[in-house]
């Protein structure tokens, strides 16, 4: 068994009720075999369509791929399938018996880290391939990186065309060994795990290899379907209004519900809440998801709370549980890790938009404290964040947020920063710590 | 298409949990644009996806109003059905509708209609479609669009940027990390929004049976006078005319997609009510745009085209 240099995750059957849809990323380099991963996994799940695949079989021979090329099945851009790569995430979906799954399919080219980003944002796994020919790369080191910063909560490594080195159980420890020490030293490391595998062939991706009887561990999907995406540390309800619901007028005239999605932990009818940051206290009167009256909300719910007092509230407000275990931090001075994704780089003096939760205003960058050097993993001086450069940095707000540490609660500590001049999205920060 | 062996007549507790979590994200991806954006509207065709779509929207704001119109790009090449229940859905609901003309634009000389039995009104609809953003100044679209239908869709971002032409460049689309929704746009640019991104077409009708939602009755078995032409059944009378060669026949059939009648297909079920459509869907080899979508199979990229065009 070569698992022992992994921390797998235990699972027990009273895990296996309370899965729900399960969101993966794939990551790793580029011809590593993502999309010929994910088109495998489709496959062998029966996800793909009759018409689907004929078309796949079509455009291989047009593309002179000689055998049908699965990866087709997620490089959906012409300008993809003209050069084999992928440039843009793919979302791809499928269901097994056991539960719904989400995919993002993303790029291994350094230029599109932030398409990788937009995929690997919402994931709970991230699967990271490595060419087991050339084994462990920047791109394997930098994706595993931005992943667990993004705050997946494993990493599977998928050891791929293990079949074009013989099946080598020595190679494929050695590899598997590397990925799990790199991620043990990164700043916020998680369980990893890796599968010997032959994405091309199918070994392991769905049906147990032939292939590998010194892998003691299942075949990639086994793993996922059992996989216990553990929900974080509560830390008691929070509720970013987007909007206030007002009828203003017949028979919900005196109606007035504040609409948003619930994070960081539940709501029950009659908790009681103050409004950050201006403080006011209220009790919740009455709670609503999707048009129902309910008595209670959980994490990701979209609801419309009712209050039993008049106060005032506004979009951009947050609305707290009084009896969660922490409270989140009011301030306009923000340290965060930083994803950098324009050409135009991010110096000290800088200023952009931001947009936390439901609310917007400018920032201003303070200071870079650092980027992260992905191989080294040392922290590095720096006067500039280039496009791709993770860092963490300094910014001080036109106005106050209400917000968490991204470690404790992923919806209240993230951010975006937005370029003034052309609108396009520049950042995204993970908030480290939030100061008046 | 065979039904399957084992009826449904209720959703499983797995399916029930992901579709209200895909209900949580519709909701709040809708509510955000319509915080963000001073002039938003919803594009409704009255096929399924849409109707989910405006369902979702009208929840996302109750007991209070809907705050934005709903637009049908009209292509002239309907289905009687398709159009009544547009009408009393709309109305039912307490929506504005705002109609976009196909025909007004061909008329008024915006763009030139092919001619000939296979003519198709689908492709003109995107500058009817851009002419009418920018006629009422919506800075913002709903869509029904979801990434499983289509390769090119799979790529689209939930919030999807527009340039002045209404040009989609799918090599620079912004960044989109956690669904954290950037809605800033340039006077004359605006914003494709795709609250069902994350939706499959079994989702769909899930929610249909879930909140009871009524449809065309097309969608459901019926009798029909059919021809069949590259693999598809097109439904003969209105827009679609037997060529040479063609021989019409009665079938049983029920539609997949609601589109412009010159190039949705028809496919043959006795599906006769959303349990028997779950199962049937459920049980299919081949997708619903590849089943029932002449203008599709054009070309490897035809969506990928028509989207850079200004498409929905």
């Amino acid at each position: 068994m070569s698992n022992t240099v992994m921390s797998n995750t235990v699972m027990s059957n009273t895990a296996i009720a309370r899965r729900g849809t399960l969101r993966i990323a794939t990551a790793g380099s580029v011809d590593d075999g993502k999309s010929t991963l994910i088109g495998r996994l489709l496959h062998d799940t029966k996800t793909v369509f009759e018409d689907q695949l004929a078309a796949v079989v079509k455009a291989s021979r047009r593309y002179g791929d000689g055998e049908t090329n699965l990866a087709l099945l997620t490089d959906g851009l012409r300008a993809e399938r003209e050069q084999g790569i992928t440039i843009d995430v793919a979302h791809r979906y499928f269901a097994t018996p056991e539960r719904s799954f989400i995919v993002a399919d993303t790029p291994g080219h350094a230029q599109y880290t932030r398409n990788m980003v937009t995929g690997a944002s919402n994931a709970d796994v991230a699967i990271v391939l490595v060419d087991a020919r050339h084994g462990v790369l920047e791109q394997t080191r930098r994706h595993a990186f931005i992943a667990t910063l993004l705050g997946v909560k494993s990493i599977v490594v998928a050891v791929n065309k293990m079949d074009l080195i013989s099946w080598d159980e020595a190679e494929f420890d050695c590899i598997a060994k590397e990925v799990s020490e790199y991620v043990q030293a990164l700043p916020t490391p998680v369980p990893v795990v890796a599968i010997p595998m032959s994405a091309l062939l199918g070994d392991n991706v769905v049906d147990a290899s032939a292939n590998t009887p010194w892998y003691g561990g299942p075949p990639l999907l086994e793993w996922l379907e059992r996989f216990d995406a553990h929900p974080r540390r509560e830390l008691g309800g929070r509720l970013h209004v987007q909007r206030v619901i007002r009828p203003q007028g017949g028979e919900y005239a005196d109606f007035r519900g504040y609409a948003g999605v619930v994070n960081g932990g539940g709501f029950a009818v009659g908790d009681a809440v103050t409004v950050l940051p201006c403080g006011a206290t209220s009790t919740v009167a009455a709670l609503h998801r999707a048009g129902k009256s309910v008595g209670s909300a959980d994490t990701g719910h979209a609801m419309v709370i009712e209050l039993s007092s008049k106060v005032d509230v506004s979009r951009g407000d947050v609305i707290v549980v009084d009896s969660g275990r922490v409270a989140p931090s009011v301030g306009e001075t923000v340290e965060a890790d930083i994803c950098w994704m324009v050409d135009q780089p991010l110096v000290v003096g800088s200023r952009w938009w931001f947009k936390h939760g439901s609310r917007t205003g400018r920032a201003t960058v303070t200071a870079i404290d650092y980027h992260h050097d992905l191989a080294s993993l040392d922290q590095e001086p720096t006067h500039e964040l280039t496009l791709n450069a993770l860092g963490h940095v300094q910014l001080l707000l036109s106005e106050p947020i209400v917000a968490d540490r991204y470690v404790d609660n992923p919806v209240g500590g993230r951010m975006i920063l937005i370029d003034e001049a052309t609108n396009s999205t520049a950042g995204a920060a993970m908030i480290t710590s939030v100061m008046p | 298409m065979s039904l399957s062996s084992h009826p449904v007549n209720a959703i499983s507790p797995q399916a029930s949990a992901h579709l209200d979590s895909l209900t949580d994200e519709a909701i709040t991806i809708i509510r955000e644009v319509a915080a963000e954006c001073e002039n938003p509207v919803l594009l409704f065709s009255g096929g399924k996806d849409s109707a989910v779509l405006l369902h979702l929207a009208v929840l996302a704001f109750a007991p209070a109003r809907l705050p934005f119109p709903v637009m049908h790009v009209d292509t002239g090449h309907n289905f009687d059905e398709v159009i009544e229940y547009r009408d009393q859905f709309v109305k039912d609901l307490g929506a504005r509708l705002v109609i976009a003309s196909v025909q007004q634009s061909i008329d008024s000389g915006r763009v030139v209609e092919d001619t000939g039995p296979r003519a198709s009104r689908n492709r003109l609809q995107s500058v009817t479609l851009l002419d009418a953003i920018a006629e009422h100044g919506f800075d913002a679209a709903f869509g029904g669009g979801r990434r499983d239908e289509d390769k090119a869709r799979a790529k689209e971002r939930i919030l999807s940027f527009r340039d002045r032409q209404g040009r989609w460049d799918p090599r620079q689309q912004r960044p989109e990390p956690w669904d954290v929704l950037n809605a800033r746009i340039r006077k004359g640019e605006h914003l494709r929004a795709f609250p069902l991104s994350n939706w499959t077409e079994l989702d769909i009708w899930n929610y249909i049976a879930a909140h009871e939602l009524p449809l065309p009755t097309i969608y459901y078995t019926h009798t029909r006078t059919v021809v069949e032409r590259d693999g598809m059944l097109l439904s003969v009378g209105g827009p679609v005319v037997a060529e040479p060669g063609e021989v019409p026949y009665e079938a049983v059939v029920r539609y997949r997609t609601v589109g412009d009648a010159s190039c949705t297909g028809a496919v043959e079920s006795t599906a006769s009510n959303v349990w028997d459509v779950i199962a049937e869907v459920a049980a299919a080899r081949i997708t619903e745009r590849g089943a029932t979508r002449a203008d599709d199979t054009f070309s490897e990229s035809a969506m990928e085209d028509r989207k850079r065009e200004g498409y929905f």
